[in-house]
């Protein structure tokens, strides 16, 4: 029987550490709305859209106050929108995202993701069309997120891609200039992206997936730091053990709320995330984790290795919770939706440069960082050729979601507002990479892609 | 039997086990454990419960007892065992 230490444990965790499950997803494939009329394609998505997710809301509503712990957010993914609209005859897919816009908002969600294409080794028809249609579909929608993915450590880099995803990302600035840029904040240029991640802006359903599937993402930086602050002082290995009890418990609850989802919709279990994802609020902050680890600021030196230890550590504890982990799982280190990485950044504690080294160690990558704008689109690509390449060589996820604010520059900061936090902007180097990137062709895939 | 944890925190005052477990009673809880302790002058309680034959939906009585506990200044929660259980046993 659970005693009373266990369960107070428990609710301060929920009261006091921002304990939460931050995103149930719903993973739909759109393959059978497949259609050569854009037109019939369309009706065809929203409909199942709205017919699968018709519950998930009210579900997950439901189960949050059956057990008493908050769920942020409820969201969808879906299949590639290249891979179907590339079948029909549109020219332009804007039409296609505001059908998912549409359908996300019809069933209550906050975010729909899936607007994307995988082109890390070249394009398809629908690929190209889509990536065009990136900027004004995120200038004309509101809930929908768009994702690209252009390398892997199979395929290489597709620098042609990484070229056009820069120039995209200026135009998506400048077609959202009334909001600094905030199209921009819903697009993730990825390497190595994976087919199961619930976490928005890069969730899609990928094509080995099932047609319908329950993803759930945990998080509880708050929690980690809380247990952290009580082995103060002790060496790494009593760090790395804590973290990994702590992980523990956190996603056991992921597996419970996954696992009642499931069993509510009569969807299938995916998997559980197990991402420390921060939000701006103060005590949710992965960088205040690195901090109670020793570091004055997140961004010094050491920051590499303690998120090392920490990105680990949260896998370790989490893998034997749940039955079927996935997606990302690790910590993420978004700038602008973490109180302390705005504090580090603010102060000049936390560069660029440092946070790309430390996306060789985190779960993804540069994340929610707000750049000056008037950085040119070829620097962009440039910085997205960096990650890539981390993620090629290293056989990791890696992204970019990198806000070139329009009339921004160094010093300013930019209010995103709600889990989207604030963003310092930051800077980067001066010096072009406008031939580098203007070269195109592919990086070729590194030599232990080869592990047949 | 569904097993659900009540638990109340908070500043102590005359009568809350009564009106709590009034409360709980008028919704047709069965009440299978309490422990009560004051800690540092604050009043905490857990309750294990049984809702199997609740009269209401279970996210009513959640509110219901949180309205309760607005009233008599404490923070009352009640939760499905489960989320103890997958937190704290393998």
């Amino acid at each position: 029987m659970i005693n009373k230490g266990e369960a107070y444990e428990t609710l301060h965790m929920i009261e006091n550490e921002h304990l939460d499950v931050r995103t149930i997803t719903m993973g739909i494939s759109l393959l059978d709305c497949i259609d050569s009329s854009a037109q019939k394609a369309c009706e065809r998505i929203y409909d199942k859209i709205t017919k699968k997710a018709e519950k998930l809301v009210k579900t997950g509503e439901d189960i949050e106050k059956d057990f008493g712990i908050p769920i942020i957010n409820k969201r969808v993914s879906v299949t590639p929108m290249a891979l179907v609209a590339g079948a029909s005859d549109a020219d332009n897919y804007v039409m296609f995202a505001k059908t998912m816009d549409k359908a996300a908002k019809e069933v209550g969600v906050n975010f729909i993701g899936g607007f994307s294409a995988l082109v890390q080794k070249g394009f398809a028809k629908g690929d190209k069309i889509l990536i065009d249609s990136i900027p004004q579909a995120l200038a004309e929608t509101d809930i929908v997120c768009s994702s690209v993915n252009v390398g892997s450590t199979k395929a290489g880099i597709n620098m042609d891609a990484v070229r056009l995803m820069g120039e995209v990302i200026k135009k998506s600035a400048d077609l959202t200039k009334a909001s600094d840029g905030f199209g921009c904040a819903k697009l993730v240029v990825f390497a190595n992206a994976v087919e199961d991640n619930p976490f928005m802006a890069g969730a899609f359903h990928g094509v080995g997936e099932a047609d319908c599937v329950i993803n759930v993402g945990v998080s509880g930086p708050g929690v980690v730091k809380c247990a952290l602050e009580k082995v103060k002082g002790a060496d790494f290995g009593t760090v790395a053990e804590t973290i990994k009890k702590t992980a523990f418990k956190v996603t056991r609850m992921g597996q419970l709320v996954a696992r009642e989802a499931s069993q509510r919709l009569g969807v299938p279990f995916g998997i559980v995330d197990l991402s420390l994802a921060p939000t701006p609020a103060v005590g949710d902050s992965v960088a205040y984790i690195l901090e109670e680890m020793g570091l004055e600021k997140c961004g010094t030196h050491g920051t590499t290795a303690a998120l090392a230890l920490l990105n680990d550590a949260v896998k370790k504890g989490g893998v034997f919770a749940s039955s079927s982990v996935g997606g990302l799982s690790g910590a993420f280190i978004p700038v602008s939706e973490d109180a302390g990485m705005i504090s580090a950044a603010s102060i000049g504690a936390l560069s660029l440069e440092k946070l790309e080294a430390m996306t060789c160690v985190c779960s993804v990558g540069l994340d929610m960082i707000v750049i000056p704008g008037d950085t040119t689109a070829s620097t962009i690509s440039a910085i997205i050729a960096d990650e890539a390449a981390i993620g090629m060589i290293n056989n990791k996820t890696t992204a970019v979601r990198i806000i070139p604010a329009p009339g921004k520059k160094v010093g300013d900061v930019v209010e995103f507002g709600g889990l989207l936090g604030t963003g310092p902007v930051m800077k980067v180097s001066e010096f072009s990479s406008e031939e580098f990137i203007a070269r195109g062709g592919r990086i070729p895939a590194p030599i232990h892609s080869l592990r047949n | 039997m569904k097993k659900a944890i009540v638990t109340v925190v908070g500043k102590d005052t005359v009568g809350i086990i009564s009106s709590v477990s009034g409360v709980l009673s008028e919704n047709n809880v069965n009440i299978l454990d309490i422990s009560q302790t004051i800690l540092d002058g604050m009043f905490t309680m857990m309750m294990i419960v049984d809702v199997e034959n609740i009269k209401v939906g279970f996210a009513q009585l959640s509110d219901v007892m949180s309205q309760l506990g607005a009233k008599i200044g404490v923070d009352i929660r009640i939760q499905l065992e489960e989320i103890f259980e997958a937190m704290h046993r393998i």
